[in-house]
């Protein structure tokens, strides 16, 4: 039964689209339950969106008959799931222990000045969000961020200047 | 030390090229292990193997593998449902083994959760894989289908009367993941918080059924354990421990990496020969042998061989063999504080020493860095190893920040007094 | 029994428990705080650390949890050891960086469980001079405060409010430092046994909202142990008082009742001594209030005058109802109870009467390993009853643990391995019930279905071969198959009707019972549950035959000059027609009460009577239990506890009156066992109702008198109202509060219980009054009809509302709603109305909001009355008869004091499926 939580707010759960639904469906097919596909259906519903929002964590609530609050403390449990906007390229930055003596902190300097943002700040073009990450397992090839879904490694001032120059050319042919 | 030029785990990584796909891994040798299921090998006979074997666990505690499996009931009367789940939640610092494996040889892992999961009669698995790691979710994904289509996975695989199959599932990031009770809570789509010790998941674990959680690197070592026999396996390693490890290096090395090579192999020899030794102009001051969670080593203790014995002996842990090295340019009490912040955000907050514990060390080393240390807080500090020891936290996260922190308080003493005394951190020009 | 040592002293421990319980069993003093008597162990808190060694060899030893650890023969363990001292004051230092330390203004100081276990930890220099994490408070509703800042992450808010309670909208947020108890967002915490976790958090973070605003140390408040007078159910209560108002109830624990949980209903309904509506004084017809004197002659001289009856009340005492018996002679003395509950109660005394049933406890509720629940909503009816259901579901999980070798107390083991395995709790049920989320079965259908489906269902159980096929409206057989072979095969079955399925369904209750019975050849569980705190004690006392319907009957053919009406609001029990023109026969009608009803409105006499905290009186709950409530402070207006006004006062004390009871009614015989025992007192001092740090006593009505006023004499009974005199140590009915040395909280119980969630050592309180014997036959049911034409009234219970005096609490009435009508969707689509439309009952003036909801079955209305305390009400008896619903245009006005709408109807009250 597709219950229809209320809350205070007065906020309703938005329409999960087809793509989301069959993602859902897919996922409820590999577990023997459906709490276990709740964390499962945030990360669908992010990926769709970006990020969480109430009527999303309403929506899902609905959809598979989790309790809200109970959806809740498993969102705000887990790093990834952000439940507020973040940028179009959320920046997993590693500041772990093999980055940090390889000099991470100096890159992340780099990507404030270039950038403008620091730890949980969106850039104002809404192109990245810092966040940092523990050790992304490359300590090899310290310091290394993940953008999006991408590697960077062997970090150097430089190529937060070539990320943020990209930037600015992209934005630029947008125009 | 013997079988010294073996490389199971790694023979078919080449990082110039993608990993081989599932025709590459057979034309080399691969599954072959996992043959044994149609060749009428039975599962008890296989799991014998792998307890004969000596095969440590590779996520960290080093417990015999086989043995763990047998603690999982069998027999009519027993649940039906077991599973196998890999733990490929990485994320202990400094620690970048089990990515190389599954993007350089998935069809490795894949034989051998086949090989698991028989020997422990589980027809379902879960690779919980740390969602960080989009290139490995794409490797292994792809190796899955790969597998299924040639009826490897699936009903009846290898034309047997065994049907398994694989859920690749990605989690929501956090530390305490990779503990492989939380691990399971965070399956179920709960708050990973770990469970308490017993019941252990052996006998009630993924959804209160039998499972066995096994590391991504232990797993990939039982192919070779199949195809090639007990003798040839021990015939590998030393010290009382069998077969390769993955040993990696971070920090100052002029050639940071991680090599397969024997247990048994000294720690001078990794970081010389494979890691070129340090950098021009930085000499090694002290190393964690084994991840973000062990005790602090010294050049001293170069030449002890890397087994679970011998570095235990030194007051350490071998746990994932992924080496951090602290060089003389690199603030000791910096590097310890780095490690606190991590432990301390990553506490999953469900005991009191390391939840409001670790925040306080945290903010101590804070202090220390601005300057502000005092003798009252390195009793504090002291304290809280003694407060977040084995047995006395919940699981062992805290346990593993005390690692690092109690060593360093000795070992650094100095570094620390002088914090202290010049109101400032030295290594900050 | 396994012999531990422990500092050196062997003990002979349980071992089926964990090692903590049975140090506090000893009465060792091992600081915890997220184990719970009643909810198990899960190791968050780290507190309760021991030392243990493995032999008399090991001078090391290891730091173990108590908690976590189960009693084992021979093991060797310190309390004391130096080191685990410092590390258990080690934890309390952790857990106290973020703490504010605002104790002067913190509601649970003085009574704190973490300012006790603190001081017993020896922790008492702060060395945290960093920042703390604050947290910011939703508001959760007339009920609760939340200070988040308090927390000290123990985990037991969640455990308790989800796991043991059944409710959804709490939990546990963030991580590491950071984690959060809250709800998803602000708003009205939902469970209806939400109250406990002011008692179940062990600092101030879930505080009573209530007491909150009018706030008092817990050893500034005057207490007594009492009786809740919510429901049939009885829990044990200590209502706390100051300056004359009640400020807050709290649980008191008796191991057979409530054991360490009440419901919101009891917690918060309790204010209603303080409501506007009580009577202050006496008055007369005209309205004008009259000096008490007056009255007492008037009363006496009406009843001299003869042609007088009297009508009882099951929310009355046992004394009230007794001394208006004697008054107007037994012959004279007409059932308080409507008709149709006259009835059931001589089912439900009949019943606690029969060898072949056993009436459960609410501890032996818990027990019951199949439940099958008749035609009532336990949540809104009893709701402790419910609280003990939602328990006894859990006995199959608990059952696989131990076949597991899973210690029952390592509490998320035993869920884990259990999943949602639930033992078979079978509902039949008119709409949706608060203790769906774990029925195994549900039946959901139209009364008449729901009788028709009971009786197969009886007939399958006394093994009569039922054929194949659908009972009634698409019921599987199979169903009734299953449901019958879970009740045989449990080790321990449980039947629960309710006065409020109707006495049809209560016949069919107890032909179940009997059929359940002949199959396993022993005595049932048979709970059969009144809806009022004195139901079955009052029904006890009315002859037979005299109904409320015969009192109205011989008022119009006897010249009946006087009716005199005990604590009753006949508006609740029978057509407003009856009463209307009853009323208009007689010449005086003499009310005693404590609140304004309908009826007090249509006295001749008024004559205002006490509330429950403030007499001293006893009632028999659904068990057939009689239990004593103390008085806890004196009412401070002329009203008087209503046996003063028909006995001669002087010559009479409460004790005197239960003797008097004991002795003229034989199935009261055994009421005087529940006095304090004589010599219970020590050296014959009496029991103070105040604390011994009670303060302010010289200068609390300095205000008024600069002279401290002389204190308050209770002469008649064994309670001070001082905070001179001794504690008993022999008789539990007379604890109120407990309290012990370094134990300052609720927590202290366990120092005065014979072991951890045992009987208390001073011995139980409550007597059974009635005891069996012979065993009855099946009741012959009629040909059941099934309805054709209009709608089937089935009148709807709230435990926020539907009882009268709870009805009056102001708290309460903010989680009341207004009168409504709910429909399925097909019925309102036949009627052509939509939810939030008006309808009028036809022929009735009486109009409701229609609420349409999908587990309303078709063809029926679900109606709640209202609470004339608050919003729309109406006499529900006026509509039983009324069919059809016609929609209104716009809503009428009706008497509305203030609306309340609809919206704190949860939605999964009676669930509602939208898009
Ligand atoms: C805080 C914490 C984090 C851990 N993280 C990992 C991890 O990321 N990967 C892993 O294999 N084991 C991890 N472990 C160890 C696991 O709990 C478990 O021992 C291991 O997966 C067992 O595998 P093995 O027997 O193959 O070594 C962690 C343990 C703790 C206490
Ligand atoms: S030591 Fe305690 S708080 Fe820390 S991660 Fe483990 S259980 Fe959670
Ligand atoms: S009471 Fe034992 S750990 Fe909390």
């Amino acid at each position: 039964m597709n219950r229809e939580v209320i809350v205070s707010s007065g906020k309703i759960a938005r329409d999960l689209s087809d793509a989301e639904v069959k993602e859902i469906e897919h996922e409820l097919t590999l577990y023997p339950d459906k709490k276990a596909v709740g964390l499962e259906a945030l990360k669908i519903v992010q990926r769709h969106n970006g990020w969480v929002s109430d009527e999303s964590m309403l929506a899902v609530s609905k959809y598979l008959d989790i309790a809200l609050s109970e959806l809740e403390g498993v969102a705000t449990f887990f790093n990834l799931i952000y439940r507020r906007p973040v940028g179009k390229n959320v920046i997993l930055f590693c500041d772990s222990v093999s980055c940090w003596i390889m000099g991470c902190e100096k890159i992340r300097k780099e990507i404030n000045s270039h950038l403008g943002i620091d730890y949980g700040e969106t850039t104002e073009d809404g192109e990245y969000t810092l966040i940092p990450v523990p050790c992304l397992g490359d300590c090899d090839k310290a310091p290394v961020m993940l953008v999006g879904e991408k590697m960077h490694r062997n970090l150097t001032v430089d190529s937060i200047k070539s990320l943020s120059s990209s930037r600015e050319t992209q934005n630029k042919s947008g125009e | 030390m013997t079988g010294s030029n073996e490389r199971p785990l790694t023979k078919n990584i080449d990082l110039t090229r993608g990993a081989l796909d599932v025709v590459g891994y057979e034309r080399a040798g691969g599954y072959l292990g996992a043959r044994k299921i149609a060749t009428g090998m039975d599962s008890s006979s296989m799991l014998g193997m792998v307890k004969d074997s000596g095969l440590k666990g590779r996520g960290g505690a080093g417990f015999p593998t086989g043995l763990k499996w047998s603690f999982v009931p069998q027999g009519p009367d027993s649940e039906a449902q077991k599973y196998l789940v890999v733990n490929a939640d990485e994320m202990e610092p400094g620690t970048f083994k089990d990515r190389m494996l599954m993007e350089g040889d998935p069809h490795l892992l894949i034989e051998g959760m086949i090989i698991a999961a028989f020997a422990i009669q589980a027809s379902k698995a879960f690779i919980f894989l740390r969602g960080e790691y989009f290139e490995s979710e794409r490797c292994l994904s792809k190796a899955i289908v790969e597998a299924r289509e040639k009826g490897y996975l699936g009903e009846n695989i290898f034309g047997s009367d065994f049907s398994f199959d694989i859920v690749m599932h990605t989690s929501a990031g956090r530390y305490i993941c990779g503990e492989e009770t939380a691990l399971l809570n965070a399956l179920e789509g709960k708050r990973a918080n770990p469970r308490a010790k017993p019941p252990f998941p052996q006998v009630s674990g993924l959804w209160g059924k039998p499972t066995i959680v096994n590391n991504v690197e232990t797993i990939c070592n039982l192919p070779g354990i199949m195809a090639n026999g007990i003798d040839w396996y021990q015939s590998i390693g030393s010290g009382g421990d069998f077969g390769t490890k993955l040993f990696g290096l971070s920090g100052r090395v002029k050639n940071p990496g991680c090599w397969e090579l024997p247990l048994g192999v000294t720690i001078r020899e990794v970081i010389e020969e494979y890691g070129g030794g340090m950098q021009d102009g930085y000499s090694l001051k002290a190393f964690l042998p084994g991840g973000g969670s062990t005790d602090f080593l010294t050049p001293e203790h170069l030449d002890t061989e890397l087994t679970y014995d011998a570095i235990g002996k030194l007051g350490s842990r071998l746990a994932t063999g992924t080496m951090i090295l602290l060089d003389d340019k690199t603030c000791p009490v910096g590097m310890i504080g780095n490690l606190m912040k991590f432990f301390s955000h990553e506490s999953c907050g469900f005991c009191t020493p390391c939840r409001d514990g670790l925040p306080w060390v945290d903010s101590i080393f804070e202090e220390f860095e601005r300057g502000g240390g005092t003798h009252k807080d390195l009793a504090i500090l002291h304290d809280h190893v003694d407060y977040m020891g084995p047995g006395k936290t919940f699981c062992a996260l805290a346990p593993g920040a005390t690692a690092p922190l109690g060593s360093g308080l000795k070992l650094f003493e100095d570094e620390f007094e002088a914090h202290i005394k010049n109101r400032a951190c030295p290594y900050k020009h | 029994m396994a012999k531990v040592t422990i500092d050196g002293v062997v003990y002979e421990l349980n071992p089926e428990n964990n090692l903590l319980q049975e140090c506090l069993s000893q009465g060792l003093d091992v600081p915890y705080f997220c184990w719970h008597p009643c909810m198990g162990s899960v190791g968050a808190c780290r507190q309760c650390a021991v030392k243990q060694y493995r032999d008399e060899n090991d001078t090391q030893g290891t730091i173990v949890m108590a908690c976590m650890t189960p009693v084992s023969d021979g093991a060797i363990l310190s309390v004391d050891d130096q080191q685990t001292k410092a590390f258990r004051a080690g934890v309390i230092e952790s857990l106290m960086t973020s703490h504010p330390h605002d104790c002067p203004v913190c509601e649970e100081g003085g009574e704190c469980h973490l300012q006790d276990m603190t001081q017993m930890s020896g922790h008492n220099y702060r060395r945290h001079d960093k920042k703390k994490v604050t947290h910011r408070n939703q508001d959760l509703g007339p009920f609760i405060g939340h200070e988040m800042n308090r927390c000290i992450t123990c985990y037991r808010c969640v455990r308790y409010y989800d796991d043991y309670a059944g409710g959804t909208d709490l939990s546990a947020q963030a991580s590491h430092h950071h984690t959060y108890f809250g709800r998803f967002e602000e708003g009205t915490l939902e469970n209806e046994f939400s109250g406990n976790l002011v008692e179940v958090c062990p600092t101030g973070v879930f505080t009573d909202k209530t007491f909150s605003e009018n706030y008092t140390r817990k050893w500034d408040l005057q207490v007594a142990p009492s009786v809740c007078v919510g429901c049939s159910v009885g829990c044990n209560i200590t209502p706390g008082e100051r300056y004359g108002t009640l400020r807050r109830v709290v649980n008191r624990y008796n191991d057979e009742i409530n054991g360490y949980f009440i419901c919101d209903r009891g917690r918060f309904g309790a204010h209603y001594v303080n409501s506007e509506s009580r009577v202050r004084g006496a008055r007369d017809a005209s309205g004008l209030s009259i000096p008490v004197d007056d009255a007492r002659v008037r009363l006496d001289a009406v009843i001299d005058e003869g042609n007088v009856i009297g009508i009882g009340s099951p929310r009355a005492s046992n004394e009230a109802n007794y001394a208006l018996r004697s008054r107007v002679g037994v012959e004279n003395f007409y059932s308080g109870h409507s008709d149709d509950e006259h009835e059931a109660l001589e089912i439900i005394v009949n019943a606690l009467r029969d060898e072949s049933f056993h009436c459960p406890s609410i501890r032996e509720i818990e027990n019951a390993d199949a439940v099958l629940v008749l035609g009532i909503d336990v949540t809104n009816a009893a709701s402790r009853v419910a609280l003990a259901v939602r328990q006894s579901v859990r006995n199959l999980s608990k059952d696989l643990a131990q076949e597991s070798k899973i210690p029952v107390w390592q509490d998320s083991a035993v869920r884990e391995l259990a999943q949602d395995k639930l033992s078979p709790l079978a509902i039949f049920s008119v709409g949706s019930t608060r203790l769906d989320d774990v029925a195994t079965f549900k039946v959901n259908l139209a009364p008449d279905g729901l009788l028709k489906a009971a009786v197969r269902l009886d007939s399958v159980l006394s093994g009569q071969s039922a054929d194949d096929g659908l009972v009634e409206n698409e019921l599987p057989i199979e169903s009734l198959n299953h449901i019958s072979e879970a009740l045989l095969n449990a080790k321990n079955p449980l039947i629960i009707c309710g006065t409020s399925a109707g006495v049809e369904m209560l016949r069919i209750a107890t032909n179940m019972g009997r059929s359940l019975g002949a199959q396993r050849g022993a005595a049932v569980n048979l709970a059969l549950l009144p809806t009022e705190s004195n139901s079955v004690g009052h029904a006890l006392m009315v002859r037979e035959g005299n109904t409320l319907g015969k009192a109205f009957e011989r008022i119009e053919r006897e010249s009946i000059k006087t009716a005199i009406i005990l604590e009753n609001d006949l508006y609740r029990r029978a057509p407003s027609a009856n009463i209307v023109a009853a009323f208009e026969l007689l010449e005086n009608r003499v009310v005693v009460d404590h609140v304004e009803t309908n009826t007090t409105k249509a006295a001749t006499l008024l004559l205002p009577s006490t509330a429950f905290s403030e007499q001293e009186a006893t009632s028999v709950n659904y068990e057939g239990r009689a239990q004593l409530s103390f008085q806890v402070n004196d009412c401070g207006t002329s009203a008087k506890t209503a046996w003063r006004w028909l006995f001669d006062e002087k010559s009479h004390s409460p004790e005197g009156v239960i003797k008097k009871c004991s002795e003229d009614m034989s199935d009261f015989a055994k009421l005087v066992h529940c006095l304090p025992k004589a010599g219970s007192l020590v050296a014959g001092m009496k029991v103070p109702r105040q604390s011994h740090r009670y303060s302010g006593r010289t200068a609390m009505s300095a205000q008024a008198n600069v002279h401290e006023g002389k204190q308050a004499v209770d002469e008649d009974s064994v309670m001070s109202f001082s905070m001179e005199g001794v504690y008993p140590q022999k008789d539990a009915s007379v604890l109120a509060s407990p309290w012990a040395p370094s134990w300052t909280s609720n927590q202290s119980i366990s120092k005065f219980q014979s072991e951890i969630n045992g009987a208390l050592k001073q011995g139980q309180s409550g007597v059974h009054l009635l005891s069996r014997s012979g065993k009855g036959s099946k009741y012959e049911i009629g040909a059941l009809e099934t309805v054709t034409q209009g709608l089937q009234v089935v009148p709807a219970q709230h435990i926020f509302g539907s009882e009268e005096l709870s009805g009056h609490a102001l708290p309460i009435q903010e989680r009341m709603t207004d009168a409504y009508a709910a429909i399925s969707p097909k019925t309102a689509s036949t009627i052509g109305v939509q939810a939030g439309d008006f309808v009028r009952f036809r022929d009735s003036e009486i109009c409701v909001e229609v609420c349409v909801r999908v587990l309303v079955p078709n063809d029926v209305v679900l109606v709640y009355a209202g609470n004339r305390a608050a919003g729309v009400h109406f006499n529900l008896r006026d509509i039983e008869r009324v069919e059809i619903l016609e929609r209104v245009e716009t809503a009428p006005a009706m008497p509305v004091s203030r609306s309340l709408g609809l919206g704190q109807l949860l939605v999964n009250d009676l669930y509602e499926e939208r898009g």
